[in-house]
C-alpha cells in the first residue's frame, strides 16, 4: 500500500479501504474532505442512486439485501449506505442494518456502509449524501441509500437520491393515512412490502387510489409495486419501477433535476454551517441573553439580528429599503 | 472534526451464544459509541472486511467456544491483510487466565471476562482511542 498516495488517488486505484476512510472524514466534518472531494469531482455522476425510505420494520434492508442481490444477479455493484439513528441523550448508537445483509459482506463487486444519524432530523446523516459521492467516485453502478425508520415528514432522502422508493407493510393504519400529505408525496416509486400479509390488497388499493388523485398534475406516475422482500418476491418488479422512472428523468432532463437537488444540499450545508456558527462559541447568544435581559422582546430581537445579517448578504443599504411585496 | 468511536462487536465460529455480545454493544452504545453488531456465525475474514468497510476504530470479539487461541491470531491477520492493523482489538467470553495472558502477552489484544462491569470495559476503550487520537493530533 502507498502511504504517500491521497485517499483520493487510493480510491481511484480501488482501494476499499481508502474508500471507507473517506466517508469517515466526510462523516467527522474533517476539514481535509472537501479538499479530496474536489478532486473526485468529475468522477462523480454515473451512479444511480435509490434512496429507500419507510416506517421502522417496514423491511427497508431486507428489500436493500433482496435489491442489492438481483443487481449483483444483473453484473451491476452496488454501493449501500443504511443509516440508523443517533442516541439524542448519549449520542451513541446501534447499527445493526448489515444484520439483513450478512450474505453480501465478502462479495467484491458490493460495499456497505452504516451511518449514525448524529444528531439531523430529516432521516438521514449529515454526511449521507457525501458517502454517496465517494461511492460514485469508486465507480459503484447502484447505490442504495436507507434511510432511518421515518414518521410522516423526514425528507432528506428526496435530496440525496435520484429515485425515491418509499417501503410501506400492512397493519399500520387505515384509508386516512394514505391521504395525509408527508411521506406518500416523496416517493417516485411506492411499495407495499410484506404483501403476503393480511390488509395488503386494501393497502394497495388505497395508494393506487391515493396516487391517481393527487399526483395528477406531474409527468411521472407513481407506480404502486406490491412485494415480500424475505421471500424474494416483487422485488424485481420494484427495480423495473425505478430503471423506468431512471428512462423518464434522463429523457425529462436529468441534468437539471439533479442540479436543482445539489443546491438544496449546498443550502442545507449552508445553513447548519451558518446556524453553527452563530450559536457556536463566538456567536451571538450572550448579546441575545442580555437583550432579553434588558427586556427587549424576543420579536424585536430576532428582527434587528436577521437585517444584520441580510445586510452582510445583500450588501449595506438593501436591507434598510422596505421590503418590495413578492 | 467531530469524532466518535466507531466499534465492531463480532461473533467468530460456530459458537451461538451471543446474549453477551448483545449486552456488552448496547452498553457501548450507552456510553456514546457507535456500535456495529453484525450477528452470529462470522468468518475472520468477514469480520475483517466489515471492520474495513465500516473504517472502525475497535473490534471486539465475543468467544464462548473455546477457539479463541486461533480465532483472535487469524482475526489481527485478516484485518493486516486490509490495511486495517492499527484497530484496536479486544474481546471477551468464556477464557482460562492462562490463555487470557498469552493472547495479551502476545500483543494481540486485551480480554475481558465474565464478571466484568460493562463499564470497565467502556472505560477502557474510551481511554486508548484518547491517547491514540491525542497522538494522531500531534503527529498532524
Amino acid at each position: 500500500m502507498n502511504a504517500a498516495a491521497s485517499l483520493s488517488e487510493r480510491l481511484v486505484q480501488g482501494d476499499r479501504t481508502a474508500l471507507a476512510r473517506l466517508i469517515t472524514w466526510a462523516e467527522n466534518a474533517d476539514p481535509r474532505f472537501a479538499r479530496e472531494l474536489a478532486t473526485l469531482w468529475p468522477r462523480i455522476g454515473r451512479a444511480w442512486r435509490i434512496g429507500v425510505t419507510g416506517p421502522p420494520g417496514a423491511g427497508k434492508s431486507t428489500l436493500v439485501n433482496e435489491a442489492a442481490r438481483l443487481l449483483r444477479k444483473d453484473s451491476k455493484t452496488v454501493g449501500i449506505v443504511a443509516v440508523d439513528p443517533s442516541s439524542p441523550f448519549t449520542g451513541g448508537a446501534l447499527l445493526g442494518d448489515r444484520i439483513r445483509m450478512d450474505e453480501r459482506t465478502l462479495d467484491p463487486g458490493v460495499f456497505i456502509r452504516s451511518m449514525a444519524s448524529r444528531g439531523s432530523h430529516g432521516g438521514l446523516a449529515r454526511a449521507s449524501a457525501s458517502a454517496c459521492d465517494v461511492l460514485d467516485a469508486f465507480g459503484f453502478d447502484r447505490v442504495l441509500l436507507e434511510t432511518v425508520g421515518v414518521g410522516q415528514a423526514e425528507y432528506d432522502v428526496l435530496d440525496a437520491a435520484d429515485t425515491v422508493v418509499v417501503v410501506l407493510c400492512p397493519g399500520a393504519g387505515d384509508s386516512i393515512q394514505a391521504m395525509k400529505a408527508g411521506l406518500l408525496e416523496v416517493a417516485d416509486v411506492l411499495v407495499v412490502n410484506k404483501a403476503d400479509q393480511p390488509g395488503a390488497d386494501r393497502l394497495l388499493n388505497d395508494l393506487v387510489e391515493a396516487t391517481h388523485v393527487r399526483f395528477t398534475k406531474r409527468a411521472w406516475k407513481v407506480p404502486v409495486v406490491a412485494a415480500s422482500a424475505g421471500t424474494q418476491f416483487g422485488v424485481d418488479a420494484v427495480l423495473d419501477a425505478v430503471e423506468q422512472h431512471r428512462a423518464h428523468l434522463e429523457a425529462s432532463g436529468l441534468d437539471a433535476a439533479r442540479r436543482a437537488k445539489r443546491l438544496e444540499q449546498v443550502r442545507h450545508t449552508v445553513s447548519e454551517g451558518l446556524s453553527e456558527a452563530l450559536w457556536g462559541p463566538g456567536g451571538v447568544r450572550e448579546r441575545v441573553a442580555s437583550e432579553l435581559v434588558a427586556g427587549a422582546s424576543p420579536h424585536a430581537i430576532s428582527a434587528a439580528l436577521l437585517s444584520e445579517l441580510l445586510a452582510c448578504v445583500r450588501g449595506p443599504g438593501a436591507a434598510a429599503k422596505p421590503s418590495e411585496p413578492n | 472534526m467531530q469524532r466518535k468511536i466507531r466499534v465492531l462487536i463480532g461473533k467468530p465460529g460456530l459458537d451461538g451464544h451471543d446474549r453477551g455480545a448483545k449486552t456488552v454493544a448496547s452498553a457501548l452504545r450507552d456510553f456514546g459509541m457507535e456500535v456495529i453488531y453484525t450477528g452470529l456465525h462470522q468468518t475472520p475474514e468477514a469480520i475483517a472486511e466489515v471492520a474495513a468497510q465500516e473504517d472502525v476504530d475497535v473490534v471486539g470479539l465475543s468467544i464462548l467456544s473455546g477457539a479463541h487461541m486461533a480465532l483472535f491470531p487469524r482475526v489481527r491477520a485478516a484485518l493486516e491483510k486490509r490495511d486495517m492493523g492499527h484497530v484496536l482489538l479486544t474481546g471477551g467470553g468464556i477464557i482460562p487466565q492462562d490463555d487470557m495472558k498469552a493472547l495479551e502477552d502476545a500483543g494481540y489484544t486485551k480480554l475481558f471476562g465474565p464478571g466484568t462491569r460493562t463499564e470497565e470495559i467502556a472505560q477502557w476503550i474510551t481511554a486508548q482511542m484518547e491517547l491514540r487520537w491525542q497522538k494522531e493530533g500531534a503527529a498532524q
